[in-house]
């Protein structure tokens, strides 16, 4: 890895700046921060999944347990939104830890279906406990707050979110070239490599799958707050498979493909809304059709094209 | 109790059956070519809905539901030829994301083409309860009991008696090995789309006079064939039958006895704690990689 | 004492006795091979001391400490490495990297402070680039050193395997056939890398089917036949044992 790869990051923060002031309207505006929240999300999700190659199916229950922490614990309990935040993140990561053990020692399609089946029980119970959650229905989230100020606007918005963004890829890339980041890209390479050169397997994916999942929970956070409502959907296992999509779509182990993943389905409904009846079929051949004819995804493919000077 | 016990038995045991079908379709694909078809359970609710819809259009009951078996099959056929053989040996997640996306097409075209609604089939020979020890059983289950017993008997037949059979059999111990001795092996995923995908609409079709059927059935379903699949050791279809009986049992019980709200959840919950445990499911035996 | 000491050791895989009751001790600097017909259970043997299959029964001890069915990262720990028959490399790393990975329980693995990109770190992982771009010239790879991992020959692939093995700073290395598959310059090559590997203080296990290199590098030899052990002794002692010549060089001769 050459230090090149941190001029994306220049270019991000870039776009990121100058985006606000080019933007038509404020639907263009809200659209940039849903794209800049799924693609923290996808950053944290890439690392699990194309670093570390393993599988997720149920990491929108995580982002369902944040977000839901930020609507609950304000609205029944009165927490402050910022201590709520932290205790879906904690909740999360602890589940996600205690979980995580016996998890990582499955493989390939096993591993799917624990971690799909993970997700299908945060989304029932956050579907069935309607006391607390408002049920299928769901329930409004209180305005996020902090020192006496509220984030109201969009724009207050898309400078936290840019903000978040930018620190995320900058992580990112860190992560990836270091120690710890060479130990998860080995283990995805060759498990037993990796363990005869001490690499300890089973408490690196936890720990990936830990941090992917808080996370999920923050950035469920975020989007609750940001919204202003949150219902089962959030969690339930469609939306994993968006996130996974975004993932793959962008390309596996490219933090830029995580980006381009994110802000592609991201936008991807929105164009779709013209379909009337028909965004399902339309979705799931764009799914079938970039897989069949990008498996490898949009970034890394375009870079083995354009980057062969390298 | 033992009435009650019964009853939550037999509703068990009757949606268990599909999910065996379900699961002996996964099993199927699996075994010729390691995909997970996250399309399996709109194969089921295609065969329900095109049933449904052959019935009132007026044609007689028995060529409905051939076509209703039929048709499903070609779609299978056609995921395989589109999207399957193109890219094989791809990431087990690439692989996961074009089944789902099958599966969001096909959803998507029965909601465009019946609409949204819930339909019912009537049952094939009425609706007179049978009582069995104070628990009464609908003529629709036998139906589903007899036909799931009968197909697992000729798919045993299929697989330990006839050469067809036995090639896709070696096919799915080693590709390359079937191939080499001279077996057909684009012919051996062909027929394994088309006949996981006959099995699960032949399920749908099944058990939409007792449960209801519409566009958006298919997912749960799948999902929970899918359990039943990996709980019995994926790739092993006497694991499929198992696992898809002890789901609906499980599954009937869980909704009677503890919660009725956390009825989907419950399959769920089992196949972690198994996995847990068994990380190969309860048949998948042990593999130690070669290095 | 001797280094390593193997005591009885066996495996089943269902009912095919793998190893069965070997045992063998090899002292600290030495060079020993172990050698055998194909599927006579060399490599199992390898793989059971270096954790990655665990025993069925017997006992093996590093330094008199019992090390038998502790994982192969324990196993690191305890400065022992090894290198792949069937290569084993991270082909989604660059070459450079695969060796920097041999040094994972040198370095600080805090996630924390490798997302904050903290100086010290940074620093020491320029040293370890460095260190490692020196190990690859060591092995013979230094045009290698901006390679992508899966640009890479075979020849030279078996050889990033061992200078990711040494970037541990081992006290014990198991080679499993590393000249497998390499033409007669390569094997040279490999043999007198071998030696050089042994002068710097490492004891060395080898598993390999080239005699010739066998006979000039080891100090002492173990054979096996159908997962026992047949025989064990210098180079001249194995050349000169009846059984052995009957069960295994005698289909050479």
């Amino acid at each position: 890895m050459k230090k090149s790869v941190y001029n994306g990051l220049y270019i991000v923060i870039a776009i990121l700046v100058v985006l606000p002031f080019v933007l038509p309207n404020s639907f263009y505006v809200d659209l940039a921060i849903r794209m800049a929240i799924n693609a923290v999300i996808v950053l944290g999700l890439n690392l699990l999944v194309g670093f570390a190659g393993q599988i997720s199916l149920g990491h929108a229950g995580f982002l369902g347990i944040g977000a839901y922490a930020s609507a609950v614990l304000p609205t029944h309990f009165g927490w402050h939104p910022l201590l709520a935040m932290a205790a879906g993140a904690a909740a999360t990561g602890l589940l996600a830890a205690v979980v995580a053990r016996p998890i990582f020692k499955l493989k390939g399609n096993y591993l799917a279906m624990a971690t799909l089946g993970l997700g299908i029980i945060i989304s029932i119970a956050l579907r069935n406990e309607a006391q607390w959650t408002g049920g299928p229905d769901g329930m409004p989230v209180p305005a996020m707050g902090m020192f006496g100020f509220e984030l109201t606007n969009d724009k207050q918005w898309y400078w936290v979110v840019a903000i978040l963004l930018s620190v995320s890829v900058w992580a990112s890339l860190n992560l990836i070239d270091s120690p710890f980041g060479r130990a998860l890209r080995a283990l995805h390479g060759s498990e037993v490599a990796s363990q005869v050169v001490g690499v300890d397997v089973v408490r690196y994916k936890v720990a990936i799958f830990v941090l992917s999942a808080v996370f999920a929970s923050l950035m469920g956070s975020v989007t609750a707050h940001y919204v202003g409502f949150v219902s089962p959907n959030f969690a339930d296992f469609f939306h994993s498979i968006e996130l996974m999509t975004m993932v793959v779509i962008g390309g596996m182990a490219s933090v830029y493909g995580s980006l381009v993943g994110a802000v592609l389905l991201t936008a991807l409904p929105q164009a779709l809304a013209t379909f009337e009846g028909w965004e399902t079929v339309v979705f799931g051949a764009i799914l079938m059709l970039s897989m069949i004819f990008l498996p490898k995804g949009l970034v890394p493919t375009l870079a083995a094209k354009f980057g062969k000077g390298e | 109790m033992l009435a009650q016990f019964l009853q939550f038995l037999f509703s068990g045991i009757t949606v268990g059956a599909t999910y065996a079908l379900a699961a002996l379709g996964f099993t199927l694909i699996y075994n010729a070519s390691n995909v997970i078809n996250f399309a399996q359970g709109e194969f089921i609710m295609l065969g329900g809905m095109l049933a449904v819809f052959f019935v009132q259009a007026g044609l007689p009951l028995p060529v409905a539901l051939v076509l209703a078996i039929l048709i499903p099959a070609i779609v299978g056929v056609l995921i395989e030829k589109l999207a399957i053989e193109p890219v094989r040996g791809a990431e087990t997640v690439t692989l996961i994301i074009i089944t789902i996306g099958a599966s969001l097409v096909i959803r998507g075209l029965t909601s465009v083409i019946f609409g949204k609604g819930t339909h019912s089939l009537p049952a094939f020979s009425g609706e007179t309860p049978i009582d069995i020890l104070g628990a009464t059983l609908m003529p629709q289950s036998l139906w589903v009991l007899g036909v799931t017993a009968l197909v697992v008997v000729a798919l045993w037949y299929f697989f330990s008696r006839t050469l067809q059979g036995k090639a896709m059999l070696a096919t799915s111990y080693n590709r390359l090995a079937a191939e080499l001795v001279g077996i057909n092996t684009g012919w051996v995923l062909f027929m394994s789309f088309a006949m996981s995908a006959a099995l699960g609409a032949l399920g749908g079709i099944l058990i939409t006079p007792i449960t209801l059927t519409s566009y958006d059935v298919g997912i749960m379903l799948g999902l929970k064939g899918f359990v039943a699949a990996v709980l019995g050791g994926l790739g092993n279809g006497l694991g499929a039958v198992v696992g898809g009986l002890l789901v609906g049992i499980l599954e009937a019980m869980g909704a009677g006895y503890i919660s009725s709200a956390y009825k989907d959840a419950m399959p769920f919950v089992l196949i972690l704690f198994i996995l847990f445990f068994m990380p190969r499911g309860l048949f998948g035996g042990k593999s130690t990689d070669r290095v | 004492m001797s280094m390593l000491q193997v005591k009885d050791l066996s495996i089943h895989f269902g009912g095919v006795k793998a190893v069965q009751n070997v045992t063998f001790n090899i002292d600290a600097g030495i060079v020993y091979a172990v050698i055998g017909p194909n599927g006579a259970g060399k490599t199992t043997l390898f793989n059971l001391i270096t954790g990655v299959y665990k025993p069925t029964t017997g006992e093996i001890t590093l330094d008199g400490e019992g090390i038998h069915g502790k994982s192969p990262n324990e196993l690191a720990t305890r400065g022992v490495a090894r290198t792949f028959q069937n290569l084993q490399i991270c082909m989604n790393m660059s070459a450079v990297e695969n060796v920097m990975v041999g040094a994972h329980l040198r370095l600080d693995r805090n996630l924390v402070k490798a997302a904050l990109r903290l100086p010290g770190l940074k620093k020491r992982d320029a040293e370890l680039r460095e260190e490692a771009s020196e190990l690859m010239n060591f092995v013979g790879l230094g045009q290698y050193v901006e390679a992508r991992a899966d640009a890479m020959s075979y020849g030279a692939l078996k050889r990033l395997e061992i200078a990711r093995a040494l970037a541990m700073k081992p006290r014990l290395i198991f080679l499993d056939e590393p000249a497998a598959g390499l033409n007669p310059k390569e094997t040279i090559e490999v043999d007198h890398l071998v030696r050089k590997i042994a002068d710097s203080g490492v004891t060395v296990v080898l598993v390999e089917h080239d005699m010739k290199m066998v006979m000039n590098l080891s100090d002492r030899i173990l054979v096996l036949n159908y997962g026992k052990k047949l025989a064990e002794g210098t180079g001249e002692e194995i050349r000169t044992n009846p059984d052995v010549i009957a069960a295994y060089l005698g289909a050479h001769a």
